[in-house]
């Protein structure tokens, strides 16, 4: 080494990932913005709607203070929302116009201003409540949550999970008929996670054992999944139904104090165990992930699996058990099913959640806390489809089934742009 | 640590890598494995490393032998690699790409980010570099890169380094500090193992040299081995090193590049405001580390990437906005750096990888079906013209060595009248003995009047063909120089240092002459 070493210039800089005045500007954001603000403001503000005046109600029994319900006039508070909807388009375009991004919190703030406007049209002359809503919205992402959960414990160690609707369908059904052999919603909540096992396991040895192509071997597994319990429903439960397919329910449980704060408690702290369970899972699953050895050698495993491998982490084994505890904590999901909802298994019951899971999962940039988010999002669109088609609301009700689905596409498609996943997600590790 | 080898044997299939391989290193030592690309050295290291199982052969440290059933016996033994392909995970940190493996942790199981950093920080004042162990991988040059696998490795106190192809990815002067941190680990006791096809290099650090041949070793070489020695124990035989071209006589200008701009998908500007004149009759190399905007100018001359600015003008005619079959058609030829992913289709034949881009012209096919006649005797004319090694015109390409492969590309794109022709990386994995043949073809189409563009990352090779040098740098070009520039200058303009300074820098501190 010569003196040339002191001399030489300063190792370069981290390349500047800086956008160049020169880029194409994406103009998505603000001409979306535009479009769906303009037509908040005609469909929702100028045509006529059922009724002068619209009721929000926010309050609920057993909190510390009732809140009272509040009326809006219906026409004048579209309106409002709307411009509100078009003013962020313009600051958006402003924005992009100066070269930055819009900025994460004016699609946020959009979002709710546009759907109050929708609202405010909609139940027109009548009353909602909005704490049931987000009521049923929690509880509706349940399933979704454990899902992208379940999804990306298995992406991150570079396996990817389709089979989420399997293993959702397996854990509704393993739920349904072990809680109503054994009258316990408890041994219900067990066995689910292991009949979602059963479908992980699949998974694990196709894909990590015999490298099999992962999206194939998920779609087929989810197809087993559909025709296994519709197999088992017909010749099993349906002759049965009062001992094998009559599970109990889960109960609220009510959370001493912290269910007594007004909108907050009833939404966040009277719900069923699996809720509670929801809130530890992506606590212990955020820190696992990112702040422990086990995490950051998953996530190695995900990036880089040679990389993983040259410094004595087995690749293998680490996908074995990602792929395993990802079903389970699906296969828990499944129990929304059967003993939070319905309360009886259905054929084919689980109808495409797992898929919106996987989109909840992508949604929430492969982190539990963002899926959690994706999946109250979701959640909010199911539920509002279901409260709007009971209040007789002007729309179709076909159209409105569709909500959740449309939502979901245009959240995964205009949302989220160019996100990045684990490197190797998708790849079979072959050691020479 | 003592080190030894002992009648390691690998094959794979058919190929035997490693032939009864014998190799001991003393400990405080550098030993160069020197070999061609092929020749089964990183086999062999991979091997040490547990990545591979030997079918034969045992390994001994300090005269005890071991058994590597992974990579994490060999690191537990305190052997450690920098791979040629690095091995660090892009989106982690360089702490968190240093400690995984054997993570510290605080109580409860979480991870002592904090002790990563301290090492670190400890190991790179060590060895007199700065390293901030909060950036993350995928932002770094490579080089520094490169510093983070050293690290990495030296963390977990490794007796034994083996380097595979550490300089592939460096600047002279890069690799003037690498062989300096090199020498500080071996004054320290450590035992290096340096993998390398460059014979300036081994000669430059080793203290003993063991040259690999197809599997085996044929014979060890002292440092101060003259080059053509080493190169012709390599090969197997008599290699001339200097292409010996006579100079350029350069006719019309009729090739110009004006303001060429191009982004990448992520929208950054990975070609920026590139502008150069091109001859008949004269070969221009494009000079720089790889990953500096080399690859996205060839793609954009091709029409592969739509530039957003600028203009590419061939005999007056603007090729901007034209298809890559409209700019083949215009009298480009083009060799894309990677033979197996862009040159071939390695199922096909040769014969048929030989006309892939003329296929549809009258002379191959007529109303849609192929003339086979002729395409099966312009594959023997080429086979013989090119001496490509091959069973026979219809054997798939795939099967070829690197060398013939590359020859295969080259005779199709120089087997038409060319207006331009530009290859990038055209000898990239070719052993030496082909390197000169197809050195030579291309100096010879320079010599028919053509403009020839050769973009290359391997400084000797842009040295040796060049009549000018265009240097590149973050996307623009630093600089275009004579063919004779120093290499300690164009090092110093492959860092972004402008000519004028770099010519006044090499002159005050010449590095190791690398």
């Amino acid at each position: 080494m010569s003196a040339a070493v002191d001399t030489r210039p300063a190792a370069p800089a981290p390349a500047a990932r800086v956008p160049s005045p020169l880029a194409r500007r994406s103009w998505k954001a603000p001409i979306t913005f535009g479009v769906l603000g303009l037509a908040a403001l005609v469909l929702f503000g100028l045509l006529p709607s059922g009724g002068k005046e619209t009721t929000f109600a926010i309050g609920a029994s057993g909190t510390w203070f009732h809140l009272t319900d509040f009326t809006i006039p219906s026409k004048a508070g579209a309106i409002v929302l709307s411009l509100i909807c078009l003013a962020l388009a313009g600051y958006a375009a402003w924005r992009v116009r100066d070269g930055h991004k819009p900025g994460r919190w004016v699609g946020a703030v959009f979002g709710v201003a546009w759907v109050l406007a929708f609202l405010t049209w909609a139940v027109a002359g009548k009353s909602v409540s909005i704490v049931s809503l987000l009521q049923s919205s929690l509880v509706l992402a349940v399933p979704l949550a454990f899902g992208a959960m379940g999804g990306l414990l298995g992406e991150r160690a570079g396996v990817v999970n389709i089979a989420i609707e399997g293993q959702l369908l397996t854990g509704a059904f393993g739920a349904a008929l072990v809680a109503s052999v054994t009258h316990s919603v408890y041994a219900g909540l067990i066995a689910a996670p292991v009949a979602g096992l059963l479908i992980g396991s699949l998974l694990a040895l196709f894909t990590v054992k015999y490298r099999v192509n992962q999206i194939i071997v998920g779609v087929v597994l989810n197809v087993l999944a559909v025709g296994l319990t519709s197999f088992l429903y017909a010749s099993v439960l349906k002759p049965n139904e009062a001992t094998l397919n009559s599970p109990p329910r889960l109960q609220a449980v009510s959370i001493p104090v912290l269910a007594n704060i007004p909108v907050v408690g009833p939404v966040l702290f009277r719900q069923t165990i699996l809720v509670y369970l929801l809130y530890v899972a992506v606590v212990v699953l955020t820190i696992s992930l990112f702040r422990t050895r086990w995490g950051l050698r998953v996530r190695a495993v995900g990036e880089h699996p040679l990389a993983a491998d040259t410094v004595g982490i087995n690749v293998q084994a680490t996908r074995w058990r990602n792929v395993l505890l990802g079903s389970m904590v699906a296969g828990l999901g499944g129990a929304f099913f059967t003993l939070g909802s319905v309360g009886k298994f259905a054929q084919e019951m689980t109808a495409g959640k797992g898929y919106i899971a996987l989109a909840a999962m992508i949604l929430g940039r492969w982190t539990p806390i963002g899926s959690l988010g994706a999946a109250l999002l979701f959640g909010f669109a199911n539920a509002l489809q279901l409260v709007l088609s009971v209040l007789d609301v002007p729309v179709p009700n076909q159209l409105m089934l569709m909500l959740p689905y449309l939502v979901t596409i245009v959240a995964v498609a205009g949302l989220v742009g160019r996100v990045r996943g684990p490197a190797a997600a998708g790849e079979p590790y072959v050691k020479e | 640590m003592k080190l030894e080898l002992r009648g390691i044997t690998k094959s794979f299939g058919p190929l035997v890598a490693n032939d009864h391989i014998d190799l001991v290193v003393e400990p405080g030592q550098i030993h160069a494995l020197l070999g061609e690309n092929g020749a089964g050295k990183s086999t062999l290291m991979n091997v040490l490393f547990g990545l591979y199982s030997a079918d034969e052969g045992e390994i001994l440290l300090d005269d005890e032998e071991r058994t590597f059933e992974g990579p994490g016996d060999a690191l537990a033994a305190g052997i450690g690699m920098v791979h040629q392909h690095f091995m660090l995970v892009p989106v982690f940190t360089v702490a968190e790409n240093v400690m995984l493996g054997h993570e510290a942790t605080k109580s409860a199981g979480l991870l002592d980010l904090e002790a990563a950093r301290t090492r670190v920080r400890e190991l790179a004042a060590r060895f007199g570099f700065e390293l901030d162990p909060d950036a993350v991988v995928e932002d770094l040059p490579v080089g520094v890169q490169q510093r983070v696998e050293i690290v990495k490795a030296l963390a977990r106190d490794a007796k034994v380094l083996i380097l595979d192809e550490p300089t592939a990815v460096l600047t002279p002067q890069e690799t003037d500090e690498l062989i300096g941190i090199m020498r500080q680990l071996r004054d320290a006791g450590t035992s290096i193992v340096f993998i390398t096809h460059k014979l300036r290099e081994v000669r430059a650090v080793a203290d003993v040299i063991t040259v690999i041949r197809r599997g085996r070793v044929v014979g060890s070489a002292s440092p101060d081995a003259a080059e053509t020695e080493l190169a012709s124990m390599m090969v197997g035989r008599a290699v001339s090193l200097s292409l010996g071209k006579a100079p350029a006589q350069p006719g019309d200008t009729t090739f110009e590049v004006r303001n060429l701009t191009v982004l990448d998908a992520a929208g950054s500007v990975v070609l920026d405001d590139v502008s150069f004149d091109l001859a008949r009759g004269e070969i221009l190399t494009v000079a720089g580390v790889q990953g500096n905007g080399q690859t996205e100018l060839a793609e954009a001359l091709l029409g592969l990437t739509p530039p957003i600015a600028g203009s590419v003008r061939l005999e007056g005619r603007d090729l901007v906005g034209l298809s890559p079959r409209e700019v083949l058609d215009a009298g480009v030829g083009f060799v894309p750096e990677d033979r197996s992913v862009d040159g071939l289709v390695g199922d096909f034949t040769v014969e048929e990888n030989l006309v892939l881009d003329l296929v549809h012209t009258p002379a191959y096919s007529r109303g849609g079906a192929l003339n086979l006649g002729a395409i099966r005797r312009n594959a023997e004319h080429r086979i013989d013209e090119f001496d490509i090694r091959t069973q026979g015109p219809a054997q798939a390409a795939g099967r070829l060595s690197g060398g013939n492969q590359q020859k295969v590309v080259l005779a199709r794109e120089l087997s038409r009248p060319l207006k331009l022709f530009v290859a990038s990386q055209p000898t990239r994995g070719v052993d030496v003995g082909s390197i000169e043949f197809l050195h030579r073809r291309i100096v010879a189409e320079r010599d028919n009047g053509t403009p020839v563009l050769i973009v290359s990352t391997e400084l000797d090779e842009v040295v040796e063909l060049a009549d000018r040098i265009a240097v590149m740098y973050r996307g623009r070009i630093v600089g275009i120089v004579p063919a004779d520039t120093p290499r300690d200058v164009l090092g110093l303009m492959m860092a972004g240092v402008p000519q004028s300074e770099a010519e006044q820098q090499a002159a005050e501190h010449p590095t190791a002459g690398l």
